[in-house]
């Protein structure tokens, strides 16, 4: 028996620790692509739908027939917030920006917003998504301020 | 189908209930559920257990199970519904169709949520996980004040709406949780408060965004003939109900200043209860942060598109309003213990259409005698909108 935080008796139940292996091989060329410093969606072959996030098959038509395409990152920005109250497994990053961008395709797309100051950052702004990799190894994609 | 009344509900006391086990807390709506109906557990065919955080942020695993047994239901037909936030309404969606089907005359609706044993950064951690885990967390970090803060300013870039209005909700909602005895936040704030507390999400502040909540409610459900069989006086009938979804990915909706799944959930109420936005009496919505609220009021017809902030600053959703909203205090203050929201809302609700055992000084004065229910699940990943009428 333990003291919860507000002080009332409780049993401290037993620990589990889980992190799930992601699959990616259908998505591959879009992890692989960032490291290129590209950012793919997929293109349905028979209806013409653009995914993005990249998706294997097509929910629209139900067909599995996709093309692969680089976005061509021109963002206009409609939404986006500060946040400063991060989860547990983000405590080590500055408060971050995250917006959603429109675009040229039609899709849109949720990622940070780095490189501008806050004050400078509006609804209806330009920016720019580009992908990198992170100096530990991890591929990203942000929008950040157009050439 | 037939038609499906609530015969009895209840409701515990929301806070942090690190006292009781998610059973025993679930008990503490159910007894008084089950008394307010006049039956017995044995008279019930079917239950339905709303909760999200199972194995995750609470111990038990398969919560329904242990709750039904403990409130002695062994025997009955059993589901629990996950519908995040929105996992009570769903619950009473299976109750309500389980009736209306012909399958069973009387079955509870049973919502509870337990999310204060784990720290809050790591519930933070959970419910930001809870939108599109690959695309949306994963790489960035979303919480849900996060994705409500996103359709706060495409809000306030297209309308003109301020950081002063999303705080005037907060301000109503502390007010009606103050008269509240069983709300979690029971202090009145003032706007001031509300812009100077810490930003949480940019423009989102920390009297933005609903406490962290342990909670249960319950309702009983009754076929026409049960109704009978058991003489209730009072019954409140379900005359209609929407649901629909939306993306996982915020990113797939058409704009963010609204939610496309109210709009379908509360076209299909209306239609099936036969009637209009402006002949609702009074309002439980899903205002699990302040800029919701406002996108609820346009969304679910109470004003035109953009004219939320208009409603909140004339205040007309105040008892004495045009449409009062959130009555008990809301998500916001009253507090939101995810699995139980839906079903308190229709407990308060069917307190309010009877007129009683409401303190009175949050009764609301009644014409058409009709009451609405919206729940939301996620940012609009699932959405119900329950109509009832006395
Ligand atoms: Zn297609």
């Amino acid at each position: 028996m333990s003291l919860s935080p507000t002080m009332l008796p409780t049993l401290k139940a037993r620990e589990v620790k889980v992190a799930p292996e992601i699959p990616i091989s259908k998505t591959l060329p879009f992890w692989e692509g960032l490291k290129q410093g590209k950012v793919m969606a997929t293109k349905c072959k028979k209806c013409g739908k653009i995914y993005f996030p990249p998706a294997a098959d097509c929910g629209s038509c139900l067909s599995s027939d996709m093309d692969w395409l680089e976005l061509s990152g021109e963002a206009e920005i409609e939404a986006f917030t500060h946040i400063v109250v991060r989860p547990q497994t983000f405590m080590n990053e500055r408060p971050y920006t995250v917006a959603i961008g429109r675009l040229e395709e039609g899709v849109r797309v949720v990622a940070w917003l780095t490189g501008f100051r806050k004050s400078e950052i509006k609804v209806g702004m330009k920016a720019k998504l580009k992908a990198f990799v992170t100096p530990d190894g991890n591929p990203m994609y942000v929008f950040t301020r157009p050439d | 189908m037939r038609k499906v009344a609530i015969i009895g509900a209840g409701c515990s006391k929301f806070g942090e209930r690190n006292d009781v086990t998610v059973a025993e807390l679930a008990f503490e709506a159910f007894k008084p559920a089950v008394e307010d109906a006049g039956i017995t557990p044995k008279d019930i065919e079917f239950v339905s257990v709303g909760t999200a955080g199972a194995g995750a942020w609470y111990e038990e695993n398969l919560p329904a199970v242990i709750i039904s047994e403990y409130c002695g239901l062994s025997g009955a037909g059993l589901i629990r519904c996950e519908a995040a936030c929105a996992s009570g309404s769903a619950a009473f969606a299976s109750a309500y169709w389980a009736i209306a089907s012909g399958q069973v005359d009387v079955a509870v609706a049973i919502g509870v949520e337990k999310m204060r044993q784990i720290d809050t950064l790591t519930m933070v951690e959970f419910i930001g996980r809870s939108g599109y885990y690959l695309w949306e967390f994963h790489n960035f970090g979303l919480t849900f004040p996060g994705y409500y803060a996103m359709h706060a300013t495409a809000h306030m870039a297209k309308y003109g709406t301020t950081e002063e209005d999303l705080a005037l909700v907060a301000v109503k909602n502390h007010k009606y949780a103050s008269m509240n005895p069983i709300a979690h936040l029971r202090n009145r704030i003032t706007v001031e408060e509300a812009l100077s507390s810490p930003v949480i999400a940019w423009p989102l502040k920390l009297y933005d965004c609903c406490p962290i909540t342990d909670g249960a409610a319950t309702v009983i459900l009754a076929s026409e003939e049960a109704v009978k069989k058991f003489k209730v006086e009072d019954p409140v009938w379900v005359i209609g109900l929407g649901s629909a979804c939306g993306t996982a990915n915020l990113s797939k909706r058409k704009d963010f200043v609204g939610l496309e799944s109210t709009v379908i959930a509360a076209q299909q109420a209306y239609k099936m209860a036969g009637i209009t936005p402006n002949m609702v009496d009074v309002a439980c919505v899903h205002d699990c942060f302040t800029i919701a609220e406002i996108m609820a009021y346009e969304d679910l017809g109470f004003c035109k598109k953009g004219e939320g902030p208009k409603l909140i600053r004339e205040g007309q959703t105040e008892i004495g309003g045009k449409i009062p909203v959130n009555i008990d205090g809301g998500l916001k203050a009253k507090g939101h213990p995810i699995g139980a929201t839906g079903i308190a809302m229709l407990y308060e609700l069917t307190k309010q259409l009877r007129g009683e055992a409401v303190e009175r000084s949050r009764q609301v004065p009644l014409k058409n005698y009709i009451a609405l229910a919206h729940n939301v699940g996620g940012t609009g990943h699932y959405c119900y909108v329950t109509i009832l009428k006395r």
